[in-house]
């Protein structure tokens, strides 16, 4: 027997869609989204759904008839996880129809018939309810996946502190891909800016373990093959017991406690000096007045 | 037969590789430039690699050897303009090359053999200052 969910749906559009509307408003309790926006996504879905049910195929979704729902569906989840709105919330765009409908079914038809045409359509909605969450978790996934990568590429920074001198500050958990990444910046920073000495920072980084440590001790080895000195720097009193008692060898690697002073020896490799301004002027007057009394 | 060329500059070598290391020729400079060290009395051997992109660790052995075997003919090897994907390479094989000196660039790298052969020159010159090695 063919359904009768188009049918009623083209009879009963207008009652249908302000009490979804009232239903939805009703379960969602604080309002997110617009009147207009609301009613035009539950305009779409209702022209899909009696599309999709009119060619009869209730029970499965893979049939191109369903191909504008999903296409609906996809871009109502997406609107709403980019809002904010928690899976369930998204769902019971689609499940809040049920009531609606079901209280037309029971009016319309004879009591025989309703029991079966409320099993289809429940099926139908919970099939297109589990859609609309599929897409809403693929949604959210690809927002991880993008902020992940993001923070990758923003906790690896290297920056230019002064001529021929490179910074490294590390910031959150070293792990391989980690690492990998911040060795191949580093390298080729250190080939652009023709840099001597590099340093690097590790006040951000939580924890050293034996990992780590070797991590640091390859992106070293790999700068100075490359003819780069290395300088760590900001190495916690804490951490500084760890790498004592795991029995790691930092070897011939220069540390310092801060990266102040890491920055004052690599200025020193480099034959740089920062000098005060007032110093700088005192010294000139000094070598002047000397210069005068020379003369006279 | 395929040669790298081996410039003297002075008190030192230069080897420049500018063509992709294969193994027989890796076995021939080596032989080249530890007759031409012996032979030319050279203090300091400059390897420019800039041009190299593909290393294996049989080469990265080579570029040890060669600066163990210059260290024992009295010459200081330094290894200039190694690239970030060769370093990280030889890091992996675990090929540190201890004891070979390093440089960004020829400039640095004759800097660098300048400070440390140009003091060792001076301290032995106090010893033999009618020695017959500082007559050019």
């Amino acid at each position: 027997m063919p359904t009768r969910l188009p049918e009623m749906i083209r009879k009963y559009e207008q009652t249908l869609l302000s009490e979804w509307i009232a239903e939805q408003k009703n379960a969602l309790g604080r309002k997110l989204l617009k009147d207009a926006e609301m009613e035009q996504q539950c305009t779409a879905f209702l022209r899909a759904l009696e599309k999709g049910a009119s060619k009869g195929e209730l029970a499965n979704l893979d049939n191109p008839a369903w191909n504008e729902m999903k296409e609906l569906l996809n871009n109502v989840s997406r609107s709403r996880g980019l809002q904010g709105y928690s899976p369930s919330e998204t769902a019971i765009f689609v499940f809040s129809f049920k009531r609606p409908f079901f209280t037309k079914l029971a009016k319309e038809l004879p009591p025989a018939q309703v029991a079966e045409e409320q099993w289809n359509a429940t099926l139908l909605l919970d099939q297109l309810g589990l859609y609309t969450t599929e897409i809403y978790q693929k949604t959210r996934e690809e927002l991880i996946n993008r902020q992940q990568q993001e923070m990758l590429e923003l906790s690896t920074p290297v920056v230019k502190l002064w001529d021929g001198v490179l910074a490294l500050p590390m910031i959150g958990t070293l792990d391989s891909a980690r690492t990998q990444v911040v060795m191949e910046t580093l390298l080729q920073r250190i080939v652009e800016t023709g840099s001597g000495v590099a340093i690097l920072d590790i006040t951000g980084v939580p924890t050293v373990d034996t990992l780590v440590a070797q991590h640091l001790l390859k992106t070293i080895a790999a700068a100075r093959l490359m003819g780069a000195d290395c300088i760590i720097s900001g190495i916690r009193p804490q951490i500084a017991q760890t790498i004592v008692h795991l029995g790691v060898d930092l070897g011939t690697v220069t540390t310092k406690a801060t990266l102040a002073d890491a920055f004052a020896l690599a200025l020193q490799r480099t034959g740089q000096t920062v000098t005060k301004v007032g110093l700088a002027k005192k010294k000139k007057e000094k070598e002047a007045e000397k210069e005068r009394k020379e003369r006279e | 037969m395929e040669r790298i060329p081996i410039l003297r500059m002075g008190k030192y070598l230069l080897v420049t590789i500018q063509v992709d290391m294969h193994d027989r020729l890796a076995m021939q400079l080596q032989e080249d430039l530890t007759t031409r060290i012996a032979k030319e009395n050279s203090r300091g051997v400059l390897i420019d690699i800039s041009a190299l992109d593909i290393v294996d660790s049989f080469i990265g052995r080579m570029l040890a050897d060669i600066a163990g075997m210059s260290r024992v003919l009295d010459a200081q090897t330094v290894v200039v303009g190694m690239q970030p994907a060769v370093a990280i390479t030889l890091v992996e094989l675990g090929l540190s090359l201890h004891g070979v000196r390093t440089a960004l660039d020829v400039e640095r790298g004759m800097k660098l053999l300048e400070e440390s052969i140009g003091e060792a020159t001076f301290a032995g010159n106090v010893d033999e200052s009618d020695g017959p090695g500082d007559e050019s």
